[in-house]
């Protein structure tokens, strides 16, 4: 399990590591966290022959809360992110999903930006970030460009960032008075999710719901947002029976993804029931009356 | 391919070291300073034996290349003790938290810098703290036992 050998850069400019990636193309390799790609070449999935690192890079971390918006730098590292109180508060969903990253030696190096950028199906971070609306800065050889998180993830290992590109700012608007959840199956604590669900729901001053989203990961190749079962609960007022309801909703085609650890048809089972119980602590936490406890 | 002197701080000690890029930190530190408590297992991430602290937080050695580690403080199993065990290895001794040792500096350092953070930690924040560390021997009780009893005081 030794990486192919390579040529290691560290650059301390954005515009040189873009420059670099650029030259390069697709022999050369952004390096943040390195708990993916590392594991890649130890296994010579991946075979880099230029490796720029951007762990010198200043300016690329640091989380900013204001009113409007958090905005987290792409090299932000995921301890430091589930460290900060600040974020907790405005985003408890990213939060739980955060705890669920990995282990905290993993999290210790691993990176918000990195994460998103490796774009794993199985991944946490993407499917709240989409449930969150997140939009991705894009930094390039033109300048910056900013792609919301439903245009950014194209595919399994697929972004909107292209070669000579770096994911450089994640900023996701300020969220008012809601329910969320972020609930997964995996096989051992701290594994990568075989499916996981990221749910926000906003209930009107008359108990219905005014606000949902529903988002799937470990379904398919990019997370999937659930609109049938949203325009379910629209509304409504959510109780156990309409929550079920909407959950069973999830059209079975969507749901494409088949492995040794977990059939296709597996999947397709656990999706309305993990979407169900995520439904019910979100609207819950909203402040809908009668759901008592959900499920662990 | 060509190799990169690396300047880096190991136990409170300056260290030079000349390392080709693809060398992970872990190996380095075995192979070139001979600090051989810091153990190799599956080298891809999984098994966490190979934890060292770098700033005092404990991260996977072979996930992170050794010329990665320019200018920073590694901590490896040689530096936690002094002449004495700390009361953290004392309490592995005393518990059983070991049987091959084969994972116990890794999960020594993880729950020595969960102990630095969090000095009366629980039972469930210490299991999560070595979520990432596997252990084939012990079944993990005794290894929580251990940690348990230092943070009980």
């Amino acid at each position: 399990m030794k990486p192919a050998p390579f040529d290691y850069v560290a650059p301390i400019a954005l515009h040189d590591a873009i420059a670099l990636l650029e030259r390069h193309g697709d022999e050369a390799r952004p390096l943040a966290g390195g708990q993916s790609l590392v594991p890649m070449m130890a296994a010579r999935l991946a075979r880099p022959t230029v490796i720029v690192d951007l762990n010198r890079i200043v300016g690329l971390s640091g989380i900013v809360v204001d009113r409007e918006a958090v905005r987290i730098g792409a090299m932000t590292r995921q301890a430091e992110a589930l460290a900060a109180a600040d974020l907790s508060a405005a985003l408890p969903l990213l939060a739980q999903a955060l705890a669920e990253v990995g282990h905290p030696a993993t999290r210790a190096r691993g990176t918000i930006g990195g994460s998103l950028a490796h774009a794993d199906p199985a991944a946490e971070l993407p499917v709240a970030m989409m449930a969150l609306d997140a939009v991705l800065t894009i930094s390039g050889p033109n300048g910056e460009r900013r792609v919301p998180a439903d245009r950014f993830f194209a595919g399994a290992f697929e972004t909107a960032v292209k070669t000579g590109e770096l994911l450089t700012e994640i900023r996701i608007p300020a969220v008012g008075s809601e329910g969320h959840a972020f609930l997964e199956i995996a096989r051992r604590k701290g594994d990568f999710a075989v499916i996981s669900a990221a749910v926000r729901l906003r209930l009107a001053d008359d108990g219905r719901c005014d606000a949902v989203r529903i988002v799937l990961g470990g379904v398919a190749g990019a997370p999937v947002r659930c609109t049938e079962s949203e325009e379910r609960l629209l509304g409504e007022r959510p109780g156990s029976g309409l929550l079920a309801a909407a959950a069973g909703r999830i059209p079975a085609d969507a749901i494409e993804l088949h492995s040794h650890h977990a059939s296709r048809g597996y999947r397709r089972d656990v999706a309305p029931v993990l979407v169900r119980r995520a439904l019910t602590l979100a609207a819950a936490r909203a402040g809908a009356p009668g759901l008592g406890v959900p499920a662990p | 391919m060509k190799r990169c002197t690396v300047a880096l701080t190991v136990n409170g000690r300056g260290s030079e070291i000349t390392v080709e890029p693809r060398q992970s930190l872990a190996e380095a530190l075995r192979t070139e300073l001979n600090l051989t408590g810091t153990h190799l297992g599956c080298e891809h991430g999984v098994c966490g034996v190979c934890t060292v602290l770098v700033g005092g937080q404990p991260i996977r050695g072979c996930l992170m290349f050794a010329v990665q580690a320019q200018g920073l403080d590694v901590t490896t199993i040689e530096g936690l003790s002094g002449a004495a065990l700390t009361p953290l290895q004392e309490s592995f001794r005393r518990h059983h938290a070991l049987q091959c040792g084969f994972c116990t500096p890794g999960m020594v350092l993880t729950l020595h810098a969960l102990l630095e953070r969090e000095p009366a930690a629980d039972a469930v924040a210490i299991r999560e703290a070595i979520s990432g560390n596997l252990c084939r021997c012990t079944g993990y009780q005794p290894i929580v036992e251990a940690a348990l009893a230092v943070s009980r005081g």
